[in-house]
Parts: structure tokens; C-alpha cells; sequence
């Protein structure tokens, strides 16, 4: 059995390497392969009035005169080896930048994710009482309208509201890290998770509800009652608890989308996290910290996606 | 099995929810004035500026408002949702084609060709869809046809799943199997008895992929990645809108309340499929 469990890990890990290596080509297919190349995406226009010879040195500058099998070769060669390459007009190396965006993203999914499974298990406890009731359909109502406004919406509204009728707005000073000014960092966060977490309460209280549901139905709910035990016992001892596998489950598939979120968060409120890396780049046009940036990422989200297996694995006794 | 009366069931148990109508009646309204703004048949003119009444608050001229150029909120917000509607409609055909073929092919002829298609799938669905579209977006252009392919690629992982997993599952029972027989050629078989039997867990995933699409390209054209201005998107107004919706709101209310509207409609419709198509999910 517990063999089973391991190797079971093992043939997981492999497959994630697998997927990893199609992940590096399929970035590279997208950002090197199709976007023509870098020195148009740099000079634009400019590139018109270069000489062919210029033109071939540039190209010989910036590796893109070999082969794409040997460009591929060298990125991920280098990649591995922790080189992420320069963004070009700053000359700061990726890894730095993403040393110091990375933290900020990963805070932020954090709390994201928190402040989401709060609101949603809440809600979903609320909803999942008296199905079919006002309070059900008011429950229901916040899961529809969560899925459905848009991020930068809800974010628009709170800086539209919180800054002018309230002049608190704490996102328009200068971003500061927890170890510089902890109260200021977590100011600066609040909104962020708080939009953040209502799109990953949606799908948490949804899952909540049925699983309520469906555990409220069971035999031993009903022992449970029959020993005489307060409703609120059973509620969190016994029908919670044994609800609790699809919320996991739930929950990690969210984490992962909320990096996505954070992209469109993080430019709005003025988070330097790796979302508004990838967002300056591309305006820039600095391919290469597009490139690595977008490659950290995936493997951010590859790994969460794994760690979340692996605790839905250790908690579900059916699952070898 | 005749396909005539099953289809008369699933519509009738559809209607019965009021969810279901209510999503039908939304996802209908906002098609009306996507097709009206296609037409032209807008209050105003989307494009035309008239300084002379911009930043008005709604009035019976104007139903949402001017905004700083004295365009009328109500048509570009008509002319955004006729963006984003063909822009869902158009990818979400494209992954539905492409991702429903493969899944099938893979899932009915298995070997090589599924374990391709399994690794594409998961590669693909290693990034957020927003990323991943933004990416794409950013090698491709700003078009509402690159916009489209972005989100055509983001989601062909989901329909092949969606159409794998019960092929798996049909080509192993029975009939199917019975019919392999009886030497019915394989597209014969897959035409005829796989294809229909995927079509329930499809079409409920068509509505959610249209939603989610709406979504991702009102996004990506808020980042500024899509629709550029003049040209009126969603996303677009909603950005537009930021840095005057202290004292100009109204230029918000209109792009959010149409995302929204169709986001929660396309829901609705994705829902009652599920539950009118689902026979075991029926309420009487």
C-alpha cells in the first residue's frame, strides 16, 4: 500500500518533468518562433535603416543567427543553470527582478487563497442550511455574480470608491516589502486578496454546497443527531470534515488560476509582482524576461498543481 | 434510442428551470444588441466624439452617459459586446472543432496519437489562461482575430478532455464494441454512436467556454492587448473609465453591466444544460 503510494508519486514527478520540457518548447515556439525576431521587436521601424551587415552583427549579438534547434538548447541550458537572461534597457538580470517579484505574487496568491476559502466555505455553509431558501438564493447569487464580474471591475470600483469617498487608498504609496514596513505591506495587500479571493470563493462555495449536501444524506449524520450531539458539533465535527476532500481539491485548482489573476491584479494596484513583470516586459518588448518569466510562472503553477495532488492523495484513503 | 424525443425532453426539462430561462433570456439580449451594432443600429454613433456633450451623466439622450470625448457610453458598449460576442463565439468554435476532434480521434483510436494529445493537453493547461493568452496575443497582435486564436489555443485542452473522457468510457461497452463486430468501419462508428453521446458534456461546456472567453478577452483588452482605441471593447471602457469614475461613474456602469450580464447568462444556460441534459440530474 504504502509502496503503491510512493511510486505512485514517483510516475507523477516523472510526468510533471515530462510536461515541463513540452511547457519549454511551447514557450518558445510562441515567443521566439512566431513574433519574427527580436531586433525588429526592438528597434521597430528603425530596423528599415540598418545596413544587411548591421543588421547580421545585431543578429549575432543576440544568438538568433544558429539554428532554432541550438537557440532552444542554449536558452534552456542556461535557464537551468539559473541565467535568465537581461532585460535590455535596464540591464538588471531576470533572476533579480524575479527575486524580488516573485515574494510579492506568491503573498498575494496567499492571502488570496485564504481570504477565498474563508468567504467560500462561509457562504457555502450558509447556502447548504436550508436549500431552497432566501438565504440559499441569496448564497447562490454571490457564487454567480463572483464567477461572473470581472476582476478588473470589482478591482476599479474598490480604487474608485476607497480613494475618493474614503481617501484611504494605500496602494498609491510606493510598494513596501513585509520586512521593510509589515503593517504598510499588509495595507497594500488587503484589496488585492480581497478580489482575489471572491473569484476563488465562487467555484470553493459551489463545491462547498453539494458537499454538504451530499454528506448531510449519509447514515452516520444521522447517528450522529440520533446520540444526542448539538446541531453545531455535527455541523463542523461531522459534515464539514467529511466534506472537506473536494474543497481541498477545489481550492488547488484555484490557486493555480489565481496566479492568473494576479496578472491583471497586480498592474491595478501597483503590486511589482511577477504578473507586472511579464505586463512591462511585453510592453517593452524585452522578450527575453518575457521568456523566462512566463517559463517561472508555469513552473510555479506546474508545482502547486503537484502539491495539491499529493495532499488530495494523503487525505483520501480510495485514492492508491 | 430516437434522437427526436430524447431532444424534445431535454428542451422541456431546460424551460422548467428559471434559472435556465432566466440565462436564455440574457445571453438572447445581449446577442440582439451584438447583432444590432453589427447592423450600425446603434443610439449613436460609437466612434463619433462631440465635445460639446462629453462627460454628461445619462439622460434620455444619452441612456449611460458621454465620456471625455462626448461619445455616447450605450453604443460603444453595444459595439464592445459585438466584440467580445464574435470574438467567444469565434474561438470558442475553433476550440471546440479542434479540441472535440482530437479528444475523440485520440480517446476512439488510442496509441500514439492519444498519449500526443494527453501531453499537449496537460502542456497547455501548465499556464493560467490569462497568461497564456497574453503571451500569445503578444507574438501574434492586437487583431480580434489574433485575440480569438489566443483563446482558441487557451482552450482546446479543455474540450479534448471533455470529449476524451467518455469516448474512453462508450467505446468500451457493449453495443459499441458489438457493432465493431458486425465490421461497421470506424468513422461509421464514430459518427453514429460516439459522436452523439459526447454531445451533452460539449454543449455544456460550449456555454461555460463562451463565458470564460468574454472574460479573457475583456481582459487582455483592458491590459491593452487587444482592441486598441478609438475601436470600443469592453475591457477597453472599463480602463478608459478608471481614471474618471470618481466623478463621471457612469462611464463604468455600462461595459461592467453587459460583462457581467453575459457572463452570468452564459452561466445559467451552461447550468440548465447540464441539469436538463443529465438525465439522472432532473428534478421532475
Amino acid at each position: 500500500m504504502r509502496l503503491a503510494k510512493t511510486s505512485g508519486i514517483a510516475a507523477r514527478l516523472l510526468s510533471v518533468l515530462i510536461t515541463l520540457f513540452g511547457i519549454s518548447v511551447f514557450i518558445f515556439i510562441v515567443l521566439r518562433v512566431i513574433p519574427g525576431d527580436t531586433i525588429t521587436g526592438s528597434l521597430g521601424i528603425e530596423t528599415g535603416v540598418l545596413t544587411p551587415e548591421q543588421i547580421d552583427d545585431l543578429k549575432r549579438y543576440y544568438g538568433i543567427d544558429k539554428p532554432l534547434l541550438l537557440q532552444y538548447f542554449s536558452w534552456i541550458t542556461s535557464f537551468l543553470s539559473g541565467d535568465l537572461g537581461f532585460a535590455y534597457s535596464t540591464g538588471v538580470s531576470v533572476l533579480t527582478l524575479t527575486g524580488s517579484s516573485l515574494p510579492v505574487t506568491i503573498e498575494l496568491a496567499l492571502f488570496g487563497t485564504i481570504s477565498g476559502v474563508i468567504m467560500g466555505i462561509a457562504i457555502g455553509m450558509f447556502s447548504a442550511k436550508k436549500p431552497g431558501s432566501a438565504r440559499d438564493f441569496f448564497g447562490q447569487l454571490f457564487g454567480l455574480l463572483a464567477l461572473a464580474i470581472p476582476g478588473f471591475v470589482l478591482s476599479t470600483a474598490i480604487v474608485t470608491i476607497m480613494a475618493n469617498k474614503f481617501g484611504y487608498f494605500p496602494n498609491g504609496y510606493e510598494y513596501m516589502t513585509p520586512w521593510e514596513d509589515l503593517w504598510m505591506n499588509l495595507q497594500q495587500m488587503l484589496f488585492p486578496s480581497i478580489v482575489l479571493g471572491i473569484a476563488v470563493a465562487a467555484p470553493v462555495m459551489r463545491t462547498t454546497r453539494s458537499a454538504l449536501l451530499e454528506t448531510v444524506d449519509k447514515d452516520f449524520i444521522r447517528t450522529a443527531f440520533g446520540k444526542g450531539l448539538k446541531s453545531r458539533t455535527v455541523q463542523f465535527r461531522h459534515v464539514l470534515r467529511n466534506s472537506l476532500i473536494p474543497i481541498v481539491t477545489m481550492t488547488g485548482i484555484q490557486f493555480g488560476y489565481l496566479l492568473g489573476g494576479a496578472v491583471i491584479v497586480e498592474k491595478i494596484f501597483a503590486l511589482p509582482g511577477m504578473g507586472r513583470q511579464i505586463l512591462d516586459a511585453i510592453n517593452k518588448r524585452e522578450y527575453a524576461t518575457v521568456q523566462s518569466s512566463v517559463m517561472i510562472f508555469a513552473i510555479l503553477f506546474v508545482t502547486i498543481n503537484l502539491v495539491t495532488d499529493i495532499i488530495y492523495r494523503r487525505i483520501d484513503p480510495r485514492i492508491k | 434510442m430516437t434522437t427526436k424525443k430524447q431532444e424534445k425532453t431535454w428542451v422541456h426539462y431546460y424551460f422548467k428551470s428559471t434559472s435556465g430561462v432566466v440565462g436564455a433570456v440574457l445571453v438572447l439580449l445581449m446577442m440582439i444588441i451584438s447583432i444590432c451594432a453589427a447592423f450600425g443600429w446603434t443610439t449613436h454613433d460609437p466612434l463619433a466624439q462631440n465635445p460639446m456633450d462629453a462627460l454628461q451623466g445619462p439622460s434620455s439622450t444619452y441612456w449611460f452617459g458621454t465620456d471625455q470625448f462626448g461619445r455616447d457610453v450605450f453604443s460603444r458598449a453595444m459595439d464592445g459586446m459585438r466584440r467580445s460576442m464574435t470574438v467567444s463565439i469565434v474561438a470558442v468554435g475553433i476550440a471546440g472543432f479542434i479540441g472535440v476532434s482530437l479528444g475523440v480521434l485520440g480517446g476512439f483510436l488510442g496509441k500514439w496519437l492519444d498519449g500526443f494529445v494527453v501531453r499537449l493537453s496537460d502542456v497547455i493547461f501548465a499556464f493560467p489562461a490569462i497568461l497564456l493568452a497574453l503571451a500569445i496575443v503578444n507574438s501574434l497582435g492586437n487583431s480580434w482575430i489574433d485575440t480569438s486564436l489566443a483563446i482558441a489555443i487557451v482552450y482546446t485542452p479543455i474540450f479534448i478532455r471533455v470529449a476524451r473522457g467518455p469516448v474512453l468510457t462508450i467505446k468500451e461497452l457493449d453495443y459499441v464494441k458489438s457493432v465493431r463486430v458486425l465490421g461497421f468501419s470506424s468513422p461509421r462508428i464514430l459518427m453514429s454512436h460516439v459522436l452523439p453521446n459526447v454531445l451533452a458534456p460539449i454543449l455544456v461546456q460550449i456555454a461555460l467556454s463562451m463565458s470564460w472567453a468574454i472574460l479573457t478577452e475583456s481582459g487582455l483588452s483592458f491590459l491593452g492587448l487587444g482592441t486598441q482605441p478609438p475601436d470600443a471593447s469592453l475591457g477597453l471602457m472599463v480602463s478608459e473609465a478608471q481614471p474618471m469614475a470618481a466623478f463621471a461613474w457612469w462611464t463604468l456602469v455600462a461595459p461592467s453591466a453587459f460583462i457581467t450580464l453575459v457572463v452570468v447568462g452564459l452561466n445559467l444556460v451552461g447550468d440548465g444544460l447540464r441539469d436538463s441534459l443529465d438525465p439522472a440530474r432532473r428534478q421532475s
